[in-house]
């Protein structure tokens, strides 16, 4: 019901895209003058109907693009876009034949035919032999896109009819989308939008767990084949602006960086859907710029642009992101080793006194004082430590000596449980523990503790500090102390 | 009318030169197939055009050296992004395969629009291929001996490369292919074999493209790999079909060609997928003729023992669980 009535809600804008008025204009490719600063004006005042259908063109064929692509992109199924585009050229050319001139409609029925075949193709070949998906998929593309190739170099041969444009199907060329491909893109993108709408659900179950659709009774082959027409109609009103070649990435670039920026499904929807409208306005608008120059590599140029940026800055999935994270992670694993240090140098005389001097410290990590100081610098910046007589005396805060103890006591129980529960010998363990110190969760170190009986004293011989000893250090006015310090990345 | 009744001299080159791309990509390619690398062939076979207009647009010359590095350069940096966008994010290698490839042929055909009146490469051409006009160049001679027109001599000294190649590292690429295990106990090292295979792809790609074109490429690399697999087990024989596979291919194209009037490479890839559809159909081990006498053959035997199975006292024996 909710489905119907969201559907019901953007009808009235789809239905409005199918009443576009026609003018007749001359088409942009016709035009002359080729100054730069005009042609921009010109886009942006829409003055030409044909410049108008070219932008209205690619604003569905991005929104159709980006949904589907979405679906392909989680489907993993991303390189079956590309064998359908290329494998819907023999129909292309056949729609050609069908009366020899450039009818949309009959072009739209060939290709989508074609395109099926192929699909097809690929999952009779992948189910009856012991070829990989991929290497049916690479021989579809190719095998069909040569029968196309040479269908079109016989058109081209052909004495007589209108043969210009079939070549305009490898590049594309927004600028010769007319009123005819346009009601056609319309009216698929509305289809493709109330399919999606109606049949989220379904779409969306087959796509993450098909084990778990199909047990649930989902008709999971239909679904498959019925996305695979979706994706046969999508791929065919994109040819004419953005050409065979480079259809697959409308569909792919878009949905990937929607990928990277987004964890759920729908929101993933609506970012590659505005990414794909983003990318053909910019394309249609960069190829307009200049005469001759064809639309669908600037489109793609645009997209990578969307996904390069994506792929550096998105919040959790970036590069950048991940960077950040993995500096931080190895700056906190840095400042705990150093406390570790500072807790060592403290537990070598017997916790008499306070206060440890940047060359005990220096002494203990085996490192020159100037590294010492810098990272005593470092602890306090974190407010882990305080530093007295010109930064010699090094005092932990509360916070501080709670996590020298945690990272102490995660250690040594670490090195006993590797003694005692899984044999280890006791000179084998200090290294797997020196890693393992920094991950153990606070659960995880109450269990190991009580698997241990509440050992005390670690394999070499040294105490273990216990619960009490960590919170110990804390402030008596902060109430119940909670373990702080371990996998917290600041 | 047979095309050798015509002129038997300018098509015999045309079978030839089709045969040597067919030849060099197909053993290669058999390799990819392996590795489950089919696409990334078909990915680099898109993204050396940048490669060759950048290396035309900065050096000026036609020269093939520039051409190969250009292309070399294009071929190793679709394998870097890929590698790069799949291991650092978590979109998939088929997705990072298509951003990878459409960006690099996307700045390749604008390159070679921009500059179209400088480059001399036409963007159909890169697709279609001009290897019907490969008999019209002017021959190359070698110490005084004509040898044949230019493309055909350079295309027959990479094709002998790849066969030398795969002659010298057969083991290593071999053992890589099956068993990366055992290939890091040996000590082969994957990342060298990976991109020495990508980077002697780019080269076998970017010799083809100029005459053969990038779709007869794609094709065989693939075509002809995958219908000897489905005719043996034995990589010896696998390459060694794939090679018959080239040579039919190219002489039943360029016939098909003739007859259509329409691309020589184009028809070249229809009578390879031809054939590998007689491979799917009738080979004697997984053809489809064979799946459907065997799944017979199967569903009578079934019948028989549900027939006999009243009739057969020891069935009835048999301890049931």
């Amino acid at each position: 019901m909710a489905a119907i009535r969201r559907f019901l809600f953007y009808l009235p804008c789809l239905i409005f895209l199918l009443l576009v008025e026609p003018v007749h204009a001359a088409k942009i490719s016709e035009i002359s003058e080729t100054h730069v600063g005009e042609q921009a004006l010109r886009f942006f005042t829409f003055q030409d109907a044909a410049l108008r259908y070219a932008l209205i063109g690619s604003v569905l064929l991005g929104i159709t693009c980006g949904l589907l692509g979405s679906f392909i992109v989680v489907r993993r199924m991303a390189l079956m876009g590309d064998a359908l585009s290329h494998a819907v050229l023999p129909g292309v050319a056949l729609g050609f034949l069908w009366n020899m001139n450039k009818d949309p409609v009959a072009i739209f029925v060939g290709a989508t035919l074609v395109g099926l075949l192929g699909s097809a193709t690929v999952g009779l070949i992948t189910n009856t032999t012991r070829l990989k998906e991929d290497s049916a998929i690479g021989m579809v593309l190719a095998a069909f896109f040569a029968v196309g190739i040479c269908m079109v170099t016989m058109i081209q041969h052909l004495p007589k009819g209108n043969k210009s444009g079939v070549d305009k199907f490898l590049f594309g060329q927004a600028a010769a989308i007319s009123e005819g491909d346009v009601r056609l893109m319309a009216i698929v993108t509305v289809l493709t939008i109330l399919l999606i709408v109606v049949f989220y659900k379904e779409f969306l179950v087959t796509s993450f767990d098909a084990g778990f659709a199909k047990a649930a009774g989902f008709p999971t082959r239909l679904i498959h084949h019925g996305m695979m027409l979706l994706l046969a109609f999508a791929v065919v009103i994109s040819l004419q602006a953005v050409g065979v070649v480079l259809v697959s990435a409308m569909l792919i670039t878009p949905a990937a960086a929607a990928y990277l920026l987004t964890d759920r499904m729908n929101r993933m929807l609506w970012l590659s859907a505005f990414f794909g409208m983003a990318a053909g306005v910019l394309g249609s608008f960069l190829s307009f710029l200049s005469n001759n120059l064809p639309t669908g590599p600037f489109m793609v140029l645009a997209c990578s642009t969307i996904f390069g940026l994506a792929f550096l800055f998105a919040p959790r999935h970036g590069v950048v992101a991940r960077w950040l994270r993995q500096r931080s992670r190895s700056a906190r694993i840095q400042r705990e080793n150093t406390l570790k240090s500072l807790y060592h140098v403290l537990e070598s005389r017997d916790f008499h006194g306070e206060s440890v001097s940047t060359h005990e410290l220096a002494e203990q990590r085996r490192e020159t004082v100037e590294d010492a100081r810098q990272q005593a610098l470092q602890l306090q910046h974190h407010e882990l430590v305080t530093l007295h007589d010109e930064g010699d005396a090094i005092l932990f805060t509360p916070d501080g000596w709670q996590r020298a103890c945690a990272m102490v006591r995660n250690h040594r129980l670490w090195e006993l449980y590797l003694t005692n529960a899984a044999h280890f010998a006791a000179d084998h363990v200090h290294e797997d523990a020196e890693k393992i110190e920094h991950v153990l969760g606070e659960e995880v170190v109450l269990q190991l503790e009580k698997r241990l009986q509440y050992a005390n004293k670690d394999p070499h011989g040294r105490p273990i500090p216990s619960l009490h000893d960590v919170r110990q250090g804390a402030r008596a006015e902060s109430g119940p102390v909670e373990l702080v310090g371990y996998g917290r990345e600041d | 009318m047979l095309p050798w009744t015509q002129s038997a001299f300018s098509f015999g080159w045309i079978v030839v030169m089709g045969f040597l791309v067919t030849t060099a990509c197909s053993l290669v390619g058999n390799y990819l197939i392996l590795r489950r690398m089919a696409l990334v062939g078909d990915a680099i076979s898109h993204s050396v055009l940048p490669g060759l207009a950048v290396a035309f647009l900065l050096s000026q010359s036609r020269s093939s050296l520039v051409m190969f590095i250009g292309a070399l350069c294009a071929g190793v940096l679709t394998t870097v992004i890929i590698e790069m966008i799949h291991k650092k994010t978590r979109v998939k290698q088929d997705s990072a395969i298509g951003i990878a490839f459409s960006t690099l042929f996307a700045i390749g055909v604008i390159l070679i629009s921009l500059f179209a009146d400088k480059v001399d490469l036409d963007q159909d051409c890169v697709l279609y291929g001009e290897i019907a006009f490969v008999h019209l160049e002017p021959f190359a001679t070698v110490g005084g001996i004509i040898m044949g027109p230019p493309s055909v001599v350079r295309m027959a000294c990479i094709t002998l490369l790849t066969i030398l190649v795969i002659a010298l590292f057969y083991k290593e690429l071999l053992v890589s292919s099956f068993d990366s295990g055992l290939a890091a106990s040996m000590g082969i090292r994957a990342p060298v074999v990976h991109y020495g295979l990508m980077a002697w792809l780019s080269v076998v790609v970017v010799s083809a493209f100029e005459s053969a074109g990038a779709i007869l490429v794609i094709a065989m690399l693939i075509i002809p790999g995958a219908t000897a697999s489905l005719l043996s087990t034995r990589l010896p024989t696998i390459l060694f079909l794939s090679v018959i596979h080239a040579a039919l291919s190219s002489i039943l194209g360029v016939h098909l060609a003739i007859w259509l009037d329409c691309s020589m490479a184009g028809a070249m890839v229809v009578m390879a997928a031809a054939l590998f559809c007689l491979a799917w159909v009738f080979s004697p081990t997984q053809g489809l003729l064979q799946r459907l006498m065997r799944s017979r053959d199967d569903f009578t035997q079934l019948n028989e023992i549900q027939t006999l199975k009243p009739h057969e006292p020891q069935f009835e024996s048999l301890p049931t669980a």
